[in-house]
């Protein structure tokens, strides 16, 4: 693996362009910044075209003889399907106002990293072959043909964008470049062009029900883990069930917080939650991912993994579904899920058992955030919190990517954060809400071959909670979304060491006070809480 | 290379319509080109608008900006998050006709530290403004050639933009904004080095293009001062399929229509289409209801799916010994294959 250049060194950004324009000027793929070739046995675990053995480094891809027809092919059949594209494609006026707006164009100072040109990537080929002005003016025109460095060259940006949307606020035009990666994307898995990051998990969560390929027994045993931890915090018995028939509500969340740290405490603060509620719900291992590596594939395969949901729904008889705190997944939940595999029409419109509210934002989807679950019971006092246990935590909220500007779930995890913790404190303006920033991870990038690009994508996002952490010792960076409890915990301890993570449940997990609860002496982390004294 | 080789084009456009004037080619140049142009502009804008209307949207895809609707007690973003049509029409107004997104417009720094420091960049924003709305009272000041009498919206224009009373006859304002709105615009795209690196000769033709229509615009009105009546004795006759060539017009007046003839016939086939395309452009004018209301992909087609009993055939045994409840509590009488 490549070596880690210091932060006094990746700090330092050179936003010069190149001499030569950008159409002379060839990818150079330094390790670091780019992430491993899919494997054989992960195209093949989902059934994805070209499954064989390669390597970025190499020079021979091993693409298909007919591969420049086979692109041009899928581009016309997109052109043909998504107004999005053929819009995006024509309507660009390249006034340059997403240029700074990109993490990774910050970070890096690459050109090709601007949204406008990672688009013109893509918009170079399609003027070349389907418009009038490209096919007569060719470079004039800003038309190039489609070659195996173009192909290198799409690979290398489409896999270095990470879908946030956060140009798109910004635009005049709405255009979005996350549309264009994940159709670029989609062009580029026809040939077996995927990263093993993306298409490894993807193809657990197909065959085994989970990105992390946790078998269902193993599922089990890791939630089963938490509840001696959480026994010995609360001296409380928590038992859920799984794959349980005729439960009223199933729960699904992303398997990173069954599996690693942070994500853990905060599927502990669920089962606390759901515990203390007595909620009649069930986890199921068949629909154990929330999360889509597939949407990082191709729609597709997005599709096909995020059936399990609604399928399980159905055969477990369940009246609804609640979703736990991720980003991508509930983009996928808001925007897609419904015209992918609905109607949902064996569900129930989602009604809390608790306080009789009526989730009529969901009464086609009918799954309810997490967050908007426990607003509501906040609201209505149906918790008894105690902010105090948080005392010892400056909390800061990262709005993800995903679920601010594909959703705009915004105030609930606040609401909840200000309920649960005394102290919190926003970043600055321009990096929260609709223009938050992104972890510099998303959509599949939080591999560790690619740290480098990784560490200088989070730069503006790291940089916004250093300055927090400066002006009110914030030391917990709160979010909602199982990838940046993962990711950013990596861009903490790179860019801002004292600051940890974690997600809105952990925090309410440590404040909820459950009935017949021994006395908390420490945190979900087993970390002593300030002030308590062992009796 | 874009910047010079626009200036270069627009001379041989503008040396083309003086030699064609000088040569006395005024069918050409007063009746074939721009019946031609017209037609092109709007045969080539239909196609275009017609092509983008009918390709699917196949998801609901808005970006929002703001608070989404979900508990009663959470104030929704009505506007940049909408729910309703009117929510829609709402941020589609403030788009298009005040260049919302673009007033977001920030400028990013990176000082040593590393710290990052965001700027209001509203500049952008404004001249972009000036530009389009003076281009657009312009366009509206001109339909005075094209009917009979001149309506009172046509002359409130004029008297607005006149205004300032300046001189005979009299300043318009937008004349002079224009001219400097489009010099900023093509300025920036050399200064900026980011700018200048995504540029194309098809982002500085189209400015330099309408420097020329406004140029030649300028000159006849205020210093050469062009035979009026006659201009409009020919454009009356362009609008009612009767085209007459009028005496000594003059050689600018035909440079004048020559170059917005090239406008619009360049115009579907550009970038400009940009104008019809806001519009239609998905994540602005969808609402975010897609939890609420299903939305239907029109060429949705079914894939395979790992259904439960093919999860449950691969893992029967490790989940019986777990625990876990079974849908067919037995060996699975064929082994189906596990994939990884």
């Amino acid at each position: 693996m490549a070596k880690l250049p210091k932060p006094e060194e990746l700090g330092k950004v050179d936003y010069i362009p190149p001499m030569t324009p950008w159409m002379e000027t060839p990818v150079e793929f330094k390790p670091g910044t780019f992430c491993n070739a899919a494997k054989e046995k992960s195209l093949a675990g989902l059934d994805m075209p070209n499954a064989r053995k390669w390597s970025v480094k190499d020079d021979d891809w091993q693409l298909p003889e007919n591969w420049q027809e086979i692109i041009m092919e899928g581009l016309r059949d997109r052109l043909d399907k998504y107004r999005s594209l053929r819009l995006f494609m024509d309507i660009c006026v390249r006034c340059g106002a997403c240029a700074d707006k990109c993490h990774f164009f910050i970070g890096t100072g690459d050109p090709k990293n601007m949204p406008v040109l990672r688009a013109e990537l893509l918009r170079s080929v399609y003027r070349n072959d389907f418009t009038t002005a490209g096919k007569i003016f060719g470079k004039f025109a800003g038309a190039r043909k489609l070659t195996i460095d173009v192909l290198k060259e799409w690979w290398y940006y489409f896999f270095q964008c990470t879908e946030c949307r956060r140009c798109s606020v910004f635009c005049p035009y709405g255009i979005d470049t996350a549309e264009i990666t994940i159709i670029g994307r989609e062009l580029l898995n026809l040939l077996g062009l995927n990263i093993d990051w993306i298409m490894g998990p993807a193809s657990a969560c197909y065959n085994k029900g989970n990105h992390l390929g946790l078998e269902p027994h193993t599922f089990k045993s890791s939630i089963e883990f938490f509840l001696d931890d959480l026994k010995d915090i609360t001296g409380i018995n928590i038992e859920p069930s799984f794959n349980r028939k005729g439960a009223e509500i199933l729960f699904v969340t992303p398997s990173g917080d069954v599996f690693a740290d942070p994500g853990t405490y905060t599927c502990m603060g669920y089962l606390m939650l759901f515990h203390e509620l007595g909620l009649d719900y069930t986890w199921s291992t068949y629909a154990s991912e929330g999360g889509n590596f597939g949407f990082f594939t191709s729609f597709e395969a997005a599709k096909k993994l995020n059936y399990k949901i609604y399928a399980e729904a159905k055969r477990l008889g369940v009246k609804y579904i609640i979703g736990g705190e991720c980003g991508h997944m509930w983009r996928l939940l808001n925007q897609y899920m419904d015209t992918w595999n609905g109607p949902a029409d064996f569900l129930e419109v989602p009604v809390s058992p608790i306080t009789g509210t009526r989730f009529e934002n969901t009464k086609s989807t009918k799954m309810v955030h997490i967050a908007e679950f426990t607003a509501d019971l906040i609201r209505h006092g149906k918790l008894n919190l105690d902010p105090s246990r948080n005392d010892h935590l400056n909390v800061t909220f990262h709005d993800s990517c995903n679920t601010s500007r594909g959703m705009g779930i915004l105030e609930e995890p606040r609401y909840i954060i200000n309920k649960v913790c005394k102290n919190f404190y926003e970043m600055p303006e321009n990096t929260i809400r609709e223009k938050t920033f992104c972890c510099g991870s998303g959509s599949g990038l939080n591999a560790s071959e690619n740290m480098e690009m990784r560490m200088k994508a989070g730069l503006p996002r790291a940089n916004a909670v250093k300055y927090v952490r400066d002006q009110h010792n914030v030391n917990m960076l709160a979010n909602i979304c199982a990838i940046d409890r993962a990711a950013l915990t990596a861009l903490m301890t790179y860019w801002v060491p004292d600051v940890t993570v974690a997600g809105v449940h952990e925090l309410l997990g440590n404040a909820l006070v459950m009935k017949g609860e021994k006395k908390r002496i420490t945190d979900l982390r087993g970390e002593p809480l300030p002030g308590v004294e062992e009796d | 290379m874009g910047a010079l080789l626009s200036f270069v084009g627009v001379s041989i456009l503008i040396l083309f319509a003086v030699i064609g004037a000088k040569a006395n080619m005024y069918t050409l140049l007063g009746v074939i080109i721009p019946y031609a142009a017209v037609a092109i502009f709007i045969v080539g804008v239909v196609i275009r608008v017609v092509r983008w209307g009918r390709t699917p949207v196949p998801f609901r895809i808005p970006t929002t900006c703001g608070q989404q609707k979900s508990l009663p007690w959470i104030k929704q973003n009505k506007i940049e998050n909408p729910t309703s049509t009117a929510g829609v029409i709402a941020r589609m107004f403030f788009e298009i006709f005040l260049f919302r997104s673009l007033f977001r417009n920030v400028k990013t720094e990176l000082r040593d530290g590393p710290k990052l420091d965001y700027a209001s960049a509203k500049w952008l924003w404004f001249v972009g403004l000036v530009f389009h709305w003076s281009f657009l009272v312009i366009v509206v000041r001109h339909m005075r050639f094209f009917l009979e009498k001149v309506p009172f919206l046509i002359q409130l224009a004029e008297n607005l933009d006149g205004f300032l009373q300046i001189g005979v006859p009299g300043l318009y304002m937008t004349d002079v904004a224009i001219i400097g709105a489009v010099t900023f615009l093509y300025v920036r795209r050399v200064v900026i080095p980011q700018i200048h690196y995504i540029s194309l000769p098809a982002d500085y033709f189209p400015l330099v293009l309408i420097l020329g229509i406004c140029g030649s615009g300028v000159l006849m009105r205020y210093f050469t001062k062009v035979h009026i009546v006659g201009v409009k004795a020919f454009t009356m006759g362009l609008v009612s399929f009767s085209p007459k060539i009028p005496e000594g017009i003059g050689t600018i007046f035909w440079v004048h229509i020559f170059l917005i003839s090239v406008l619009l016939a360049y115009f579907p086939f550009s970038k400009l289409v940009h104008m019809a395309g806001i519009f239609m452009s998905p994540t602005r004018n969808m609402m975010n209801n897609s939890r609420m209301v299903r939305h239907v992909n029109p060429w949705d087609y079914p894939v395979k799916m790992r259904t439960y009993a093919e999860y449950e055939d691969a893992f029967r045994d490790k989940m019986k010994a777990a625990g876990l409840p079974l849908e067919k509590d037995e060996e699975p009488v064929e082994q189906s294959e596990e994939k990884e």
